[in-house]
């Protein structure tokens, strides 16, 4: 592949990077990456992989912008408010890196889409707010053999692993969705805006590494991290033989529909 | 007893105290919803009672983290 005059000079500062190099530049710009979900994790992941030049990014999100949005995800602005989030996203990428081939679907994730619309990408990012979606794009991506990087915040916390096939899944940590309601989310116990960019962009990160085949990404192990103390933690999981879907006697081997919470608030 | 629980040392009385009495030691938010690794190995919830915690351990208090709305 023949760089051009402008993507010599736009991909500087990765081509001169040791690791990185014009191979490197190369397979990111061959690269494809699904972003589930346009919001405060998918608004940093999708601003960076563009900036670097990831060759097609897949945008899903059924929901539209919300002034409430507007405190993190960075990606949609005032004039966004009520715009579908994957046409908001689209826009801003598209200024930002013309090399960039978006595809936006503007839908929820579901059983019924997911195998066709991910065996599309090379690797999936979870930017989603919901622990229905966390566990389907854990499950399809196990049984469909596909890297993805898990990531969640809250109050001032964050944290995100990556799943690579053969290494720990989600639920080798997590067997099973909370019940509903059970766990507080940012529309109830709130988030700092700056924690989904302190997150989004280690998970871009983790693409990024895996595309240039360099560096340790973060499988076996949650990197959990609390930014009041601006602590960060390493924890080793190992690959749960018991697990229900990627352990040695899997119970699951198709994906489960689990109940999302209706919320009578929210008008789509 | 000296262990480690979530990367941080602590003191407990005594030369044994069960997993479960060492999550309410520790106000865990939600120990219904906590996932608890000990060094290094899940431990399933039906033995939270029944695992002893020794001298030198590491525990860490995993959570669920969703984000969003719902």
């Amino acid at each position: 592949m023949d760089f051009t005059d402008l993507q010599i000079e736009r991909y500087s500062r990765h081509i001169i990077l040791q690791d990185v190099g014009v191979e490197g530049q190369q397979k990111i710009l061959e690269g494809k990456v699904l972003v589930v979900g346009a919001g405060g994790l998918g608004s940093p992941v999708a601003l960076y992989l563009a900036a670097a030049g990831v060759g097609t990014i897949g945008l899903i999100d059924g929901d539209v912008v919300d002034l409430t949005n507007l405190q993190r995800q960075i990606i949609h602005f005032t004039d966004d408010v009520r715009k579908a989030k994957v046409l908001s996203a689209k826009e801003k990428i598209e200024q930002l890196n013309p090399d960039v081939k978006v595809i936006t679907y503007q839908e929820l994730l579901t059983t019924d889409n997911v195998f066709e619309i991910i065996s599309q990408y090379d690797f999936i990012i979870d930017g989603t707010d919901n622990f229905a979606t966390k566990f389907l794009v854990n499950d399809a991506c196990v049984l469909a053999k596909k890297p993805f990087s898990h990531g969640g915040i809250l109050r001032f916390e964050g944290q995100t692993f990556t799943y690579v096939p053969g290494h720990a899944c989600y639920r080798c940590v997590f067997h099973a969705p909370p019940p509903a309601n059970a766990v507080p989310t940012c529309s109830q116990a709130g988030v700092l805006g700056s924690i989904a960019g302190m997150l989004g962009t280690i998970q871009a990160t983790e693409a990024l590494k895996f595309f240039i085949g360099k560096g340790k990404l973060l499988t076996d192990r949650l990197l959990v991290f609390n930014a009041l103390d601006m602590e960060f933690r390493n924890v080793n999981f190992k690959h749960n033989s018991s697990c229900p879907i990627c352990g040695d006697n899997p119970s699951i081997t198709s994906l489960q529909t689990y109940d999302l919470p209706t919320c009578e608030l929210k008008q789509k | 007893m000296s262990v480690k629980v979530n990367g941080k040392a602590q003191e407990i009385e005594g030369s044994t105290i069960s997993l479960l009495e060492l999550i309410k030691k520790n106000d865990v938010k939600q120990p219904d919803m906590v996932s608890v690794q000990l060094n290094g190995a899940f431990v399933v919830r039906d033995e939270y009672e029944n695992t002893d915690i020794k001298n030198g351990d590491e525990v860490d208090f995993l959570y669920f983290m969703g984000g969003g709305s719902f």
